[in-house]
Order: C-alpha cells, then structure tokens, then sequence
C-alpha cells in the first residue's frame, strides 16, 4: 500500500490516511503537538509494511472538542474507521468518544484477556491535573498541548487494538467504533495511573504463586518474568529523566531566541562593517537553529518520552500477561502430548483396525494440531508487538539525520561570513 | 589538578627588547589557585633571561589596581583584571555528587563523576587563560610592559604580600565607583568638541550596554544547556543499563536500540551542548565586556581631565581679574592643559587599538565556532547513518 522506499524531507511529515488534526484555536507555539500526529500518521505506514498479518482497518482520534462547561466538562473525540472488512456496518464511519469510553473499552477487554490470550494495549493514564486545567479553559498552550498528547495517545492505543486481529474480532471493539451512543463506562477510577499498578500487581502476586508450583522447566518464565520487572522499573526512572530533558530543552530553546535577539543588537551597535554582518548572521544562525530544534527536534524527545510512556504501559501489560502466556504454553505442551498420544492410539487402531474409532482419531489429531497452532501463534505474539514498536524508533533517527543535514546547511552558509571580517 | 602548559604569546615590538610572558603551570589546591608565571626577556633590567614565579589572584589584583591608580597611565586602556577563580559551584557539584551515590548504578556514578571531572578541569583550564590574557596584555602595551610594578610581579620570587582589601578600603572603593557614575552621568550629557571622542563616547556607551546583555544572556542560555546535557547522560546510562541486561527476545532490541541511541543521542545533543564552542562565544563576549569598561573608563578619565582643564582655566581667568596668585594658576592651568593633551592624544591610538583588537578577536572566535560546529555536524550525521544501518539491518 505505501512505497517501500520513501525519500525523506520535511515535506514527507505531512499526514497521509485519515483526516489531519484540527489546527487548534490560537496559532499555536506547539508546532510539536503537530508533529506528534503527523508522526503518528507518518509511523503507520513503515509499521504496516511490516506487519505480517495487517488487516484492512484504520483508525484515526480527532477533533477534539469540549462539550459542557465547568467541572462536568469533558473533551470528546472523533474516532474515525477507515476498513474494506465486511463485519462492519460501512467502509467509512465516525463516532464521537470521550476518555471514559477508552478506558472503559480496557476494561471489556481486560476482562476477556483469556480469551484472547494477547496482551491487551493499555490505554494513556488518567490525568486529573491536567483535565482540570482543560475544564477550565481550552485556551491556554498547556491544555492545549495536554489535550493533543492525550489525542495522540489515544491514537495510538486504538491503532495497537485493531491490530490484533483477535481483538478486531471482538464485539466490544466493535461496538466502540461502531455504535452512536456507547452507554457511558462507569468504575474508570480503577484506571487512573495507580490503579493500573496496583491491577499489574495482583496478576504478578498470582503469576508469583503458580511459578511456586512450577517444575525445573518452567524457571525459564520465572527468570522472564523477573527480568521483565526490573526493565518496567528501569524504565519508569527513565521516563522522569526524559520529562525533565523535554522541559530543559524547551527552556534552552527560549533562552537561545533572547540570545540571537541580543546578538543581533549587538551586532547593530558594531561599526566594522563586515563584524557587524557576520555576527548579525550568526544571530540569525542561531535563531534558525532553535526553530529547527523547537519543531523537530524538541519533539523529538517529546515523542520519545511518549512512546517511553506508551512502553513502559506496555510493559506492565506483558507482566500481567505473563501468566496468560505460561497458561499458552501448558497448553501448547499438553496439546502436544496429547497430540502425540493420540497419533500413537491412532497407530493402534491401525492395527486394530476399527474404522469410525480411527475417523474419530484423526479428527481429534486435526483439532489437536490446530490448537497447537494457535498456542505457538500466541506464544511469539509478545514478541511481534515489541518489535512493531521498535520499529517507531527508526523514524526517530530519521528524523535526527534531517536535522542534522539543516545544521550543516547553516554553518557552512555561516563560515565565509566569518572569514570575511576584516 | 595541574593545567598544561598553555601557548605562549610572543611579543616583538620593533625596537624593543622582547618581553614573553605565559602561565606555565598551575595548581588548584583547596581555596586557592597558584599559577606559575614564567618569563622570557632579553630587557636590561633583569638578572636574568629566563625565570618563574608563583602567584595567586590577589597579586594580579594588586598588580592591575596599581596601574589604574597610577596617574601616569591615565590616558591608557589598562587591561581589564582577570576574575576570580570560582570553583564553588562545580565543588558542589561533586559533593552532591558524592552523597547521591549509593541512589545511582555504577555506571551511572561512573559517567557523571566523569563529567563533573571534566567541568572542573574546564573552568580551572579557562581561569589559567584568563590571567595569562592579562599577563600577555600588559607585555604587550609599549608603555605598561615597562612598569616597575609589573617587573616586580615577573621577577620577585617571594611573596608580594598583597592581603586583600580590608573593609575600609571595600568601602572606599565602593564610593569612589558611586562618585564616577555620578560623574559618569555628568560628563556623558556633555557633548565633546572633539567629533573623535563624540562619536567614540556614544559608540561605547551603546556596546558596552548590548555586549553586557548579550553576556548575560548567553550565560543562560548555557545553564539550560548544562541541564539538558545533565538529563541526556542520565538517559544514557540508563539505557546503556537496560541494554547490557540479559539478552532476550525482549531485551535485544533495546540492547541494539541502546547502545547506538546512547551515542547518537549524546553526539546529537553535543553538537548543539558542547562547552568548547559556545562558552567561546560566551567567553568572548564576557572578555569585551571588561574591556570595553575599561574604554569607558579611559573617556572618562578623559572627560575628568578636560572638566580640571577647564576649571583652570576659570580659576586662571579670575586670578587675572583680581590680579592675585597669577602665577600659581598659571602653572597650575599649564599641568592641566598638558595633562589632557597628553591623555588625548594617547586615548585616541588606545581606543582604535581596542578597536583592531575587538574585529580580529570576533574574526578568529566565529570562525573557530563555525568550524567546530560543522565538525561536529559531520560527525553526527555518519553516527546517524550508521545506526539507521544498523537498525535497517535488524529489521
């Protein structure tokens, strides 16, 4: 569907497949807001290129409004389908969906996690601050920067969902893409940030006490699974560093602005001609550098603070899920032994020679083989979605490589100025 | 800690007898820092052709106020003084440092104990360069090298026994800067007939005020730097933790993600965080604020001797009306007269020497910080392609 080479440029950051972001109200300072989501869109497609089972559905978050006014204000979305899958009503369709109606989508989910046997994405956390601050105003750049984070994470929480193909198959994903008027999801608290911890923590408590019985065999899972705790750790610490180098950066960004202004006085006030042109450029180099940075590359740890956050979610899930995949791999051996079983009495009847047992036989064997299919699929499933988000990363470094490619552009025009002081 | 032995600046002036003088050595013991001063002269006046001395701030101090005190060198641009050592802050740093340890991995300890080390050295490397400036300034000046003061400074190899101010003298110096600003605002509403010194006093007056700003300003622009490179080694460490955990399916990919993310990022950080090339650009602005203090302070004391002069001349022309003390106003409106010639004449080579001074130095500084700008670029963008490659080749 996308071109498997694509040259980059800037223009390449234009949004391809579903509908753009709303500008928001003001013309806004938060050209990384904007990036984020044309990143969103720009990240999709190397993902599904990639992808060996995609399926034919994308979905978009947009548009946010505030509906209400006070403190039962709340910000609604349109989520919007784009699929040629005959299970849905049309090719086309939109509907608007609020916060709530996300994590209570979770919640369905996580309920039939057995089900599914797949790690269910999590959702972005709850954010009381920060939906406080919108309920009061959707004017000022922090809430609008707050709003179009959530937007972007709610994106992408939906585009990990109906990646899945299980769960795309799953009634209540449909119902939230589909249906007008979803009924309103009620006991979210439990999905605030803390809450999310502590659900990760009673599926670790349980994993902990089926490791207890677990043969010699099976401390593979409980070497993973501690492993996968301290990463989750490891990573939380990070993600704190990483929000702090994003507010860094947009400080030095506006302390790098008041500098080129002053460097340009300064330049002013010089009476070598020639001094007073180059250091008026470098002004100007300077100046240029920090919007370049402010649009790409402030965003770029800003994305990779989000996509921490999303991973970090993600991993959470993969703890909870560990038991899930333990349970898919009993399975997947017990099939095997019974499959093997099965093949041997088969063998007998063979021998014995009694036709409708051995029909009966082989069928069993065909269920069997299947199943042990499907616990195979399931078990590398884990592995498939972290590799998918690794993917992202590449993008990143793309990114860099054209900042990079603008800095030297700028200096090279700089240094012949310089030279020419006399 | 020790410094290097930093370049030497040579100084020939035709005539004269050659006169090199460089810091050879330094040493930063607890509070203080002694610097090793080192000189090579064919003058008459020393014993000898080549000889060192230790000296500490105090006696550069000492050295630079006997030469702004002197009414010899009034008509002068005395080289600014250097400013105090200060390793105050980055101290902190490390005892901070220190205590926080047992919250840090090794390797997290390891690489900021790293930085810091290197901050340390940075600002100790960058005050041995500021004091040699001075030293280098005023063997460069045809008539302050000669100062008897500054030979003592060179040669005598006990201590000067300079004590810092004492507080009276803090408090004297502190009213004497109010009485010059005082006058400072007087003599600048007062337009010169000399169209020189008119349009140099507006000129300076104007870059002192905007390289002023342009120094704070790239100071803070600095800081936030420092944390954001602070934040970027966290991070690195971090990752580079993560990644050399056990490989796993799980794991290998932030392994690989990791350890090339870790150098791209900091590289990438770098080029825009990297001390070297915008503390030169800080530090030059800092330095020509300085001097162009003490061009200011020249004009001034210009200024001051043209209001003597006139006042003279006033005293002069009473003393001609009532026929009385002719001759003593005579001879004193005479020195006057004869001391803001003599000012005059030598401000104006001073202040366009500052001026051949100021465009070279800006000249040599830009173009060092394009060329390390680009330099690092370069480098950057073959580590970025390197780690496309290798994330291309895992995909």
């Amino acid at each position: 569907r996308h071109a498997s080479s694509f040259t980059p440029s800037p223009a390449a950051m234009q949004p391809t497949s579903l509908e753009q972001v709303q500008a928001t109200a003001e013309p806004n300072p938060l050209k990384t807001c904007e990036n984020l989501s044309s990143m969103n869109t720009f990240l999709m497609p190397l993902e599904e290129e990639e992808a060996k089972d995609s399926f034919d559905v994308d979905v978009a978050v947009t548009n946010p409004e505030k509906v209400g006014d006070g403190m039962n204000a709340y910000v609604a979305y349109k989520v919007s389908t784009r699929t040629s899958l005959p299970m849905f009503r049309s090719k086309v369709f939109s509907v608007r969906r609020r916060f709530s109606d996300f994590l209570g989508l979770y919640e369905k989910l996580s309920v039939k996690q057995s089900l599914h046997g797949c790690i269910i994405p999590p959702p972005p956390e709850k954010s009381v601050v920060g939906m406080t601050k919108v309920k009061v105003g959707m004017d000022d750049p922090s809430s609008v920067e707050f709003v179009e984070r959530r937007r972007a994470a709610l994106e992408r929480y939906l585009q990990r969902v109906v990646s899945h193909p299980s769960l795309l198959q799953d009634p209540d994903v449909r119902e939230f893409l589909e249906r007008e008027d979803l009924p309103r999801a009620v006991n979210t608290q439990a999905l605030s940030g803390a809450g999310f911890l502590k659900m990760i923590n009673k599926a670790s408590d349980a994993v902990n006490k089926m490791t207890i019985k677990m043969n010699e065999s099976d401390t593979w899972f409980e070497d993973k699974f501690q492993e996968v705790e301290n990463e989750e750790q490891q990573l939380r610490k990070l993600h704190v560093v990483v929000d702090s180098l994003v507010n860094h950066r947009k400080e030095l960004c506006g302390n790098t602005a008041v500098f080129a202004k002053s460097l340009a006085m300064l330049g002013n006030s010089e009476d070598n001609t020639a001094l007073s042109r180059a250091l008026s450029q470098l002004a100007e180099v300077e100046d240029k550098m920090e919007q370049l940075h402010q649009e790409q590359a402030a965003s770029d740890f800003f994305i990779f603070a989000e996509l921490l956050g999303d991973y970090i979610r993600l991993l959470g899930a993969v703890r909870g899920c560990f038991d899930q995949r333990m349970r898919a791999w009993q399975r997947w051996q017990e099939a095997q032994s019974t499959l093997q079983k099965k093949r041997e009495a088969e063998a007998k009847l063979l021998w014995a020679n009694k036709p409708d047992k051995l029909q009966q036989a082989k069928e069993e064997i065909t269920e069997w083989e299947a199943r042990v299919t499907q616990y195979e699929r399931d078990f590398d499933r884990i592995g498939m979605t972290v590799r998918k988000e690794v993917l992202r990363f590449e993008s990143f470094y793309l990114l860099l490589t054209l900042i990079v490619f603008q800095l030297i552009k700028f200096w090279e025009a700089f240094l012949p100025e310089a030279k020419a002081i006399a | 800690l020790s410094a290097p032995a930093p370049r030497a600046v040579n100084v020939d002036l035709q005539t004269d007898a050659m006169l090199q003088v460089d810091i050879s050595d330094a040493l930063s013991e607890r509070d203080k820092v002694k610097f090793t001063v080192h000189t090579k002269s064919t003058l008459p006046n020393f014993k000898q052709n080549e000889f060192s001395v230790v000296r500490q701030h105090e006696e550069f101090i000492w050295l630079h106020d006997s030469f702004v005190e002197n009414e010899e060198y009034a008509g002068y641009i005395i080289p600014p003084a250097p400013p105090r050592p200060d390793f105050d802050a980055s101290r902190e740093k490390l005892q901070k440092l220190g205590e926080g340890e047992g919250s840090m991995t090794k390797e997290e300890f390891t690489k900021m104990k790293q930085e810091l080390e290197a901050e340390y050295l940075a600002i100790f490397k960058k005050t041995v360069a500021m004091h040699e400036v001075f030293l280098c300034r005023v063997a460069a000046h045809p008539v302050l090298r000669k100062d008897l003061n500054f030979h003592v400074f060179l040669e005598y190899n006990q201590d000067l026994s300079v004590r810092g101010k004492n507080k009276k003298e803090k408090l004297e110096d502190f009213f004497k800067n109010v009485v010059k600003s005082a006058d400072g605002v007087l003599v600048a509403g007062v337009k010169d007939v000399d169209d020189f010194f008119e349009h140099e006093k507006t000129f300076l007056l104007e870059y002192h005020n905007r390289v002023k700003d342009a120094s704070a300003k790239s100071d803070r622009m600095i800081r936030s730097h420092k944390n954001a490179a602070d934040d970027i080694n966290r991070i690195a460490s971090s990752l580079y933790t993560l990644g050399t955990q056990d490989s796993t399916d799980l794991c290998k990919y932030e392994q690989m993600l990791s350890l090339d993310f870790t150098r791209s990022c900091l590289h990438k950080i770098e080029a825009r965080i990297a001390a070297d090339e915008d503390l030169k650009l800080a530090d030059l602005l800092k330095y020509y604020l300085r001097e162009s203090q003490a061009a200011k302070d020249l004009l001034y004391r210009r200024s001051r001797a043209l209001v003597d002069y006139e006042n003279a001349n006033k005293a002069l022309d009473k003393a001609r009306a009532k026929n009385r003390d002719v001759l003593q106003a005579e001879t004193s409106q005479q020195l006057c007269c004869h001391k803001f010639e003599k000012i005059s004449e030598s401000a104006k080579q001073e202040l366009i020497d500052f001026k051949t001074r100021r465009v070279a130095a800006f000249r040599k500084n830009l173009v060092e910080l394009a060329e390390l700008e680009l330099k690092h670029a370069k480098g950057n963008l073959q580590l970025l392609q390197g780690c496309l490659g290798i994330l291309k080749g895992n995909t």
